[in-house]
């Protein structure tokens, strides 16, 4: 049979997708029990029980000095500043971009300085934030805003133009206005395709708040990589980072879950 | 009134002529059946009609009045694709019509009103025979379902003028008979003048109360050879678009007989005729 027709079947499918973990955490293992056999004291590539004690002395016991519990404290500020981020660059995405993809003149006035103002690199305005918000959560927020809106809305504003022209025509001819157009036929239709949109920005808007967190903050999952890098602390970083990982694929798992069940019509609807 | 004029209309694309003097006055309660081949500007007339594209020069008249220059609730149309609003139910879909001229600004009805306007919708989802798939949406349907469903949606607003565009060119043959029994009864029993676009003659002939063919105006002592040999084997001419630098216009343009006329069951004989010109 050719290669194209072979379909694994459930079981196989899963077993696939976990081959390629098994053989991460396979070399993980192999690689880490060389050196540490070399030298017990070796930091780089800690084993699982040097960093079960690190994720106890985070994760499970109150710090020393602030009493906070600091995996748990450094989650909710990251959480906080990357969801306040995503959620105002969304809504920011959804209105502007329903605007420009439906209203021409909108358009004409605002998709150049949309496509021109997308290609400034954020990070490069890092500074700048900085320097005129000051190091507070303000400047992080914004980070993300500006580093995520701009691309968003010009997704939103292509989507909207994606939708069959005989759509438009087939509203009007029912009589509808264009602001009932806007809400009644672009918006709900609008919606699904914006979840997908924003699990496409959840990657970029970490790296914009690992970032800001690595440059100035007291707090956050980003902040503490960063400061105890110092001391070659892999026992912590691993941890951290496999964290931020699983953070951002339940945040993406969450919104395609949200996706199917608040637009059922949806996922039938592309397939047809 | 609700008869349609076209006063020497022309469509042009900068150099490119697509409609060149077009001539016509549709009757109201007509049923036209617009033929040609492919590229001959039928469906740029359909749009003109529309409102959706302007005449480069004539101007159109509907009831007496200029055509507004932007589709409106007066004219109702149904496309072969995308007639239907995917994210709203069968019975959303038709009542949605009904929303959008009884609300205002966010286009949504609310206790009695809206009871009235589902109820209105599902007599309108009976008479096309939908009832009992309310609940689902748009792409749980057949495609012979969904244009039965953009019929009723069409028709909740009461359109003067129905437009179709090539409506049932993706059915299959037993599925098309059936929606062409319910389209004669929709244009029986209700006020309204058709305009279709169809590649299909046999529907043109079997439905249209008048046939009008469009076609670029080369080689004029061939034409009506060539015309009859669509008719008797259906063979696709090809046109010569590079020597062609005319527009489309009317070749065609004939009533069918014996005569089918709105409201009466005249056509009921017809149908036991093979169509003939």
């Amino acid at each position: 049979m050719r290669a194209i027709n072979y379909r694994p079947d459930r079981t196989w499918s899963l077993a696939l997708a976990l081959l390629p973990f098994l053989l991460l955490a396979l070399a993980y293992i192999v690689s880490s029990g060389v050196r540490l056999a070399d030298n017990p004291n070796d930091k780089l590539l800690p084993g699982f029980a040097t960093m079960g004690q690190a994720i106890d002395a985070y994760a499970l016991k109150p710090d020393l000095r602030t009493g906070d519990y600091l995996f748990w404290s450094d989650t909710a500020a990251s959480m906080t500043r990357l969801v306040t981020g995503l959620v105002i660059s969304t809504t920011i995405a959804l209105v502007v971009g329903l605007v420009v993809g439906l209203l021409p003149v909108a358009n004409a006035t605002l998709s150049p300085v949309i496509s021109v103002l997308s290609m400034v690199p954020p990070l490069a305005l890092l500074p700048i934030l900085f320097i005129i918000m000051g190091l507070g959560e303000a400047s992080k927020i914004t980070l993300i805003v500006v580093g995520t809106s701009l691309k968003l809305t010009r997704d939103i504003a292509l989507r909207v133009q994606d939708i069959p022209r005989e759509q438009l025509i087939k509203a009007q001819t029912l009589g509808a206005s264009t602001t009932q157009i806007g809400l009644r036929i672009m918006l709900p239709q609008i919606l699904p395709r914006l979840i997908d949109a924003v699990r496409l920005e959840i990657g970029p808007a970490w790296l914009f708040l690992i970032a800001a967190e690595a440059i100035a903050a007291d707090s956050g999952l980003g902040y503490r990589i960063f400061l105890v890098r110092r001391y070659l602390s892999m026992d912590v970083i691993l941890p951290y980072v496999a964290w931020i990982t699983i953070l951002a694929f339940s945040m993406d798992l969450a919104l395609r879950v949200l996706q199917r069940k608040a637009f059922p019509w949806f996922a039938e609807a592309r397939s047809a | 009134m609700n008869a349609i004029v076209f006063d020497k209309v022309w469509k042009e694309y900068g150099d490119h002529v697509v409609l060149e003097q077009i001539d016509l006055e549709i009757a109201p309660r007509a049923f036209v059946a617009l033929v040609g081949p492919s590229g001959c500007g039928k469906t740029t007339f359909l749009r003109m009609l529309l409102g959706e594209e302007r005449p480069t020069r004539g101007h159109i008249e509907v009831g007496g009045a200029p055509l507004k220059p932007e589709p409106d609730s007066d004219r109702g149309v149904v496309f072969q694709r995308y007639s239907v609003f995917p994210h709203l139910t069968v019975l959303g879909n038709v009542v949605i019509g009904r929303e959008f001229e009884k609300s205002g600004a966010l286009g949504k009805l609310f206790g009695a009103k809206r009871r009235q306007a589902e109820e209105e919708a599902r007599t309108l989802l009976n008479a096309v025979g939908l009832s009992g798939h309310e609940t689902k949406y748009p792409a749980a349907l057949s495609g012979g379902m969904q244009q039965r469903l953009a019929l009723a949606q069409a028709l909740m607003r009461r359109p003067r003028v129905l437009l179709l565009d090539e409506p049932f060119g993706a059915l299959d043959p037993g599925i098309r008979a059936d929606i062409h029994v319910l389209m004669r009864r929709i244009w029986n029993e209700s006020e309204l003048t058709v305009v279709m676009v169809t590649h299909d003659l046999r529907e043109a002939f079997e439905l249209g109360t008048r046939i009008i063919a469009f076609e670029r105006p080369r080689n004029r002592p061939e034409e009506a050879e060539r015309y009859g040999s669509r008719l008797s084997a259906d063979i696709p001419q090809p046109v010569d678009r590079l020597l062609v630098q005319r527009g489309a216009t009317v070749t065609r343009d004939f009533e069918i007989w014996p005569k089918k006329v709105a409201g009466s069951d005249v056509w009921i004989r017809h149908d036991a005729e093979t169509p003939r010109s």
